[in-house]
């Protein structure tokens, strides 16, 4: 991964959550630009603790000057938010990966309708920017429990194209509504709690939009859980990875190189072999099959823990 | 009339497995004389799909209009050739909505240019079904002239418009739902292979 060190240029309360952290270059000059939907890994040295989040850039694609993210503070989170929100300030320096998108614009699409639900608005920022600046017909419907708590309320422009759903005013999100007598051509991006990702896919099924015409990105943080032990084999180490660690925080405190690219269980490149495992996988992953993940002979080490007596890995 | 079995080619080679219901918002189908069976045996396996749907044939002479009509379709219009249905299919895709499936059955050409209209209205490829039955006739463009000469049912044959000797491929396009034909006696004027019956 190219990484780079960046210095903390602006933090910014967006509600009590919710901080937007923007990041330049400390000599000047212009970074990377990217396309709406894209995200960067922020590597936080946390006593001791290597920890890298991904977060989707919520600037102007087209604007170098900076990146801007948006942090929502889960405390009962591995540690990562909670690193940003409390010991972050303006002025320090963080290396942060370049660039990645695994949630781009479908751009043969003749219209895009955009589904956010609370954080899940954020990589809708910066491709709300890239439509504007195409012209491309879109829709955007946020939804969030309230205005004090909508983030994105600070981040959207004001548009006639952007819907505001607050449940804590009786408007509950209806993708049924949503998605009833779009044209043909339209394309489907939901982001948010998977709850809402699974009903946009059910209606549409239910309404006969082909699959291909439905994007999601589910902002999948590595959850926690109870602690294992791991075997790499290839490596002859045995591990334990800790109730705030994710199994790759985990192989890579322990100096093994690993792959990994979004580190959400979405992209395929931590994807890992499984020797032999006598317990339970939990797959979290929304990249192996469902038949990949009954026969436990595949783990995305990124965001999947392991209950039981014995997981060896071919790592 | 039964499906065609076409046997394996390079991937740009159209196929169509056949036509399988689908729930969804609407229903558009289009078939001619030897695709009408398709939308018969559609029927069979989902009354309320065709109920529902907008079904345009194109009888050519033949018999199943009455059949087709007896399925009670939401919408029956028949008419005597593509280019006679067009304005129709048109305004069908027009008033389409993101949901809406297209069922096509019968002929190569047939298939090949309602699909090209359906693609270009915004209809998903993913959308859109196909069942092929009768004919293996080729619509074919000369990669030089650009003309189109239809019906194509041998290899080599002479382009219609410029004249040249070209060489049947597999290689379609999508967007003007023809295959591509290429001069066989460019280097060896006038020699040329012998005359065979595409298959399919
Ligand atoms: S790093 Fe992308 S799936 Fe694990």
């Amino acid at each position: 991964m190219t990484a780079r060190q960046l210095r903390v240029a602006a933090v910014e309360p967006l509600t009590p959550l919710v901080t937007r952290f923007r990041f330049e270059c400390p000599e000047g000059g212009s970074l990377p630009l990217f396309s709406g939907g894209a995200h960067v890994v922020v590597e936080m040295p946390d006593d001791g603790v290597l920890r890298r989040n991904a977060y989707s850039l919520i600037s102007d694609p087209m604007d170098g000057s900076g990146y801007d993210i948006a942090v929502r503070r889960e405390d009962a989170g591995r540690g990562g938010s909670r690193f940003m929100h409390t010991r972050v300030a303006v002025g320090d320096l963080l290396r942060i990966g370049a660039p990645v998108n695994l949630f781009a614009l479908d751009l043969t699409a003749r219209k895009h309708v955009l589904i956010a639900g609370g954080i899940g608005i954020t990589p809708f920022v910066s491709q709300l920017k890239q439509l504007q600046r195409l012209q491309l017909p879109f829709e955007l419907h946020y939804a969030a429990r309230s205005r004090a708590e909508a983030a994105g309320l600070r981040l959207l422009p004001d548009l006639p194209q952007v819907h505001l759903h607050l449940s804590g005013e009786g408007k509950r999100i209806d993708p049924a509504v949503i998605l009833q007598g779009q044209p043909l051509g339209t394309h489907v991006y939901t982001c948010g709690p998977q709850a809402l990702i699974d009903r946009v896919a059910e209606v549409a099924a239910q309404k006969g939009w082909p699959r291909a015409a439905l994007h999601a990105e589910a902002f999948l943080a590595p959850p926690t859980g109870a602690p294992f032990t791991v075997t790499l084999a290839r490596s002859g180490l045995k591990i334990e990875v800790s109730p705030h660690q994710s199994l790759l925080e985990a192989i890579e405190a322990a100096g093994v190189d690993a792959p990994w690219l979004c580190r959400g269980g979405a992209c395929g490149q931590c994807e890992t072999e499984v020797i032999a495992c006598h317990g339970r996988i939990d797959h979290h992953d929304h990249w192996l099959s469902d038949s990949d993940h009954a026969a436990n002979t595949k783990i995305m080490p990124c965001v999947s823990r392991f209950q039981g007596a014995e997981l060896i890995l071919d790592r | 009339m039964p499906r065609t079995e076409f046997t394996p080619s390079i991937t740009t080679r159209p196929v169509y497995p056949g036509l399988s219901p689908v729930p969804g918002a609407a229903a558009l189908m289009l078939a001619d004389a030897s695709g009408a069976e398709a939308l018969i045996e559609l029927a069979l396996q989902d009354a309320a799909l065709i109920a529902a749907a907008h079904v345009i044939y194109i009888p050519e002479g033949a018999p199943f209009g009455a059949a087709l009509a007896a399925l009670h379709p939401k919408h029956y219009h028949e008419g005597p050739s593509f280019s006679a249905i067009l304005p129709r299919f048109r305004k069908a895709l027009l008033d389409a909505h993101m949901g809406t499936r297209l069922y096509l059955a019968g002929s190569e050409t047939l298939i090949g240019l309602a699909m090209a209209e359906a693609l270009a209205a915004g209809l998903p490829v993913d959308a859109i079904q196909s069942d092929h039955r009768g004919s293996i006739a080729r619509r074919m463009q000369c990669v030089h002239c650009k003309g189109i000469t239809e019906g194509v049912t041998t290899d080599p044959f002479t382009c219609s418009h410029c004249g040249l000797t070209l060489f049947v491929r597999d290689h379609y396009s999508r967007r003007l739902a023809a295959f591509q034909g290429v001069c066989v006696d460019a280097e060896t004027p006038g020699i040329v292979p012998e005359l065979q019956e595409i298959k399919p």
